[in-house]
């Protein structure tokens, strides 16, 4: 009995430290140049619960870049009581949260708060997150997103997730992940690797290359059952996934008919139609999000460079001119910028393009950025890059004002997507 | 040693009892007779694949072809080696080959990955002009992501910029 116990608690101090090891932790590197004072109150209540709340919330606000924490003291505020707005504006907040936890009669916790605005002297709004012991840090996010919306006017993504693939040795692991790193899972494990996983659109299921056959593969992986369906096993490669916005059609890159061209088939594997056709490489294909555009990397004119075409195939027109290294196109989900990589004097950095000026920024200094990925309200963009030799993720706003780093102990993080919004 | 010796012992036996007498020292010593390789014709490898594409001293054992920085062309001096296999492909109509392409690892993962399809197409049209069959051949592409030297340095990167040729036994047995 006691060697059983013995072995339960060995095995449970194994999985715990597999799950710090597997914890992204996220550094921030730059902020914002005005940002938003706001309090948020210790939340009155179950206090243990409450704490797990709101110290969700201030992370996530303090992240962003775009909130400047104000200390609220000590004393729990819940969202009935009657605040003193103007004090708290004299304390340097533009806004203030208040809140409580309570355990509801179904033995759930539920989370209720009120925003105010301390410049109008009004109540802003408030909501209630019924949920779980476990999923309180959920509840955090679910908090700090209404926040973010009703302080900035942009939908938060606190309550998104991420994919990434980690590479420990010889094993490689598509891991799923909240925005803020917390609460990773693995989704897969291989001893081959893994590249270009995608959301679909309702963020149910991923699309990837695995190369568990000895060739590339493209798989739907569903993330609650674990289910695996193979898309497209062609004779050659088969690479390059991006979803349709409708989440019905997928365009891939197939070699099966010379070099690397795009295709679109149905997300059951059905139904392949050739979209590209040139006789060079066409790859990287994304759709835009109307689902009209498919913008891709192509090397028709000599040396890599960024096109445009209609989703339905034909002629395409180039969209980047400058240098001789342009890949990677990701449309933002706003539809008003381009996010690529860019080969500048031998480094692989950052860059977007403002589709309407096409004026082009470069948004880091780094050496190795590769496999952009924005969050679904457009602000930022999540891409792999290397430090002292090591994969990590880095995310930066498109106006490269906000920089943060995310790295992970042990391993090489690579391969980053961006979930889409929680329904 | 002694597994040797005996064998020895009865040849010089049944010699023995031949017509002709034999001279008790004039056979060669033992000794000399130890240090040869067995080799089985026909035998079968460790993955199941005959043993003369694995067997150092032929040249059916070399299966990497390198390439220069941004090229996709084989070189002529990977002609024998991939007249060898064109060879062994077209005198054994049910084995089949996949070559993985491969890049360094600078730039896209996915752009490398269609650059490393251009590397294996390239040695597949090698092998089908010298006779191997189209349904013999599969050209794939691992782009970056199994570079054979870890390091991030021109030595490294030119080990990983090439074509490998594995082999698959009609039996479905061997290296992919």
């Amino acid at each position: 009995m006691p060697k059983i116990f013995h072995k339960i608690l060995l095995s449970l101090a194994l999985m715990a430290a597999t799950l710090a090891q597997a914890q992204l932790t996220v550094e921030i590197t730059g902020a914002g140049a005005n940002r938003i004072p706001v309090a948020i109150a210790n939340f009155a209540g179950d206090a243990a619960a409450a704490q797990v709340v709101t110290a969700t919330v201030r992370a996530d606000l303090e992240r962003s870049g775009l909130f400047k924490l104000v200390d609220p003291g000590a004393t729990p505020l819940d969202e009935n009581v009657q605040v003193n707005l103007g004090d708290w504006k004299g304390r340097g907040a533009d806004a203030l949260a208040a809140g409580s936890l309570a355990r509801g009669a179904d033995g759930r916790m539920e989370a209720r708060f009120r925003l105010y605005d301390t410049q109008k002297q009004v109540a802003l709004g408030g909501a209630v997150f019924v949920t779980s012991n476990d999923q309180l840090r959920a509840a955090g996010h679910r908090i700090a997103d209404y926040i973010y919306e009703k302080l900035t006017g942009e939908r938060g993504v606190f309550s998104t997730r991420i994919a990434y693939v980690i590479k420990s040795g010889n094993q490689f692991r598509l891991q799923i992940a909240d925005a803020d790193g917390q609460g990773a899972a693995t989704a897969l494990s291989s001893a081959e690797p893994i590249i270009s996983p995608v959301w679909s659109p309702d963020g149910s299921k991923l699309a990837y290359v695995s190369f568990e056959k000895k060739k590339p593969v493209i798989y739907i992986h569903s993330l609650a059952s674990g289910q695996r369906q193979v898309v497209a096993n062609f004779k050659g490669s088969n690479s390059a996934p991006a979803w349709a916005p409708d989440g019905q059609r997928l365009a891939i890159v197939l070699s099966k008919d010379g070099n690397s061209q795009i295709y679109a088939v149905n997300a059951d594997g059905t139904g392949l139609q050739r979209l590209s056709q040139s006789s060079g490489i066409d790859t990287e294909p994304r759709f835009s999000p109307d689902g009209g555009t498919i913008y891709f990397t192509s090397d028709r004119g000599g040396s890599p460079q960024i096109y445009r075409m209609s989703a339905n195939g034909g002629g395409a027109q180039r969209v980047t001119f400058e240098g001789t290294y342009n890949v990677s196109p990701r449309p933002s989900p706003d539809g008003k910028s381009l996010a690529f990589i860019a080969r500048r004097d031998g480094r692989f950095q950052l860059s977007v393009m403002d589709l309407a000026s096409k004026q082009v920024q470069i948004l880091t200094d780094s050496q190795k950025d590769e496999s952009p990925s924005f969050a679904p309200n457009s602000r930022m963009i999540l891409f792999a890059t290397e430090i002292g030799g090591r994969g990590v993720l880095s995310a930066v706003s498109s106006d490269g004002r906000i920089k943060q780093r995310l790295s992970i102990a042990g391993g090489d993080v690579r391969e980053p997507a961006w979930g889409p919004f929680i329904q | 040693m002694k597994k040797l010796f005996i064998p020895a012992l009865l040849a010089a036996l049944i010699v023995g009892c031949s017509s002709t007498p034999v001279d008790e020292t004039s056979g060669a010593p033992v000794e000399s007779r130890t240090g040869v390789t067995p080799v089985t014709a026909g035998g079968l490898d460790a993955r199941g694949l005959p043993r003369e594409l694995s067997d150092p001293k032929s040249v059916l054992s070399q299966r990497s072809i390198y390439f220069d920085l941004d090229r996709y062309d084989v070189k002529d001096e990977y002609r024998d080696l991939v007249a060898a296999h064109a060879k062994y492909l077209v005198a054994h109509r049910d084995f089949k080959i996949l070559i993985q392409g491969n890049t360094d690892e600078r730039g896209s993962r996915e752009y490398n990955l269609s650059l490393g399809q251009k590397r294996s197409d390239a040695v597949k049209r090698s092998l089908t002009v010298l006779g191997a069959r189209e349904d013999q051949v599969e050209s794939v592409s691992l782009g970056e992501e199994k570079p054979k030297n870890p390091g991030h340095d021109e030595l490294a990167w030119s080990e990983n910029r090439r074509a490998d040729i594995l082999y698959r036994a009609p039996d479905g047995r061997g290296e992919f």
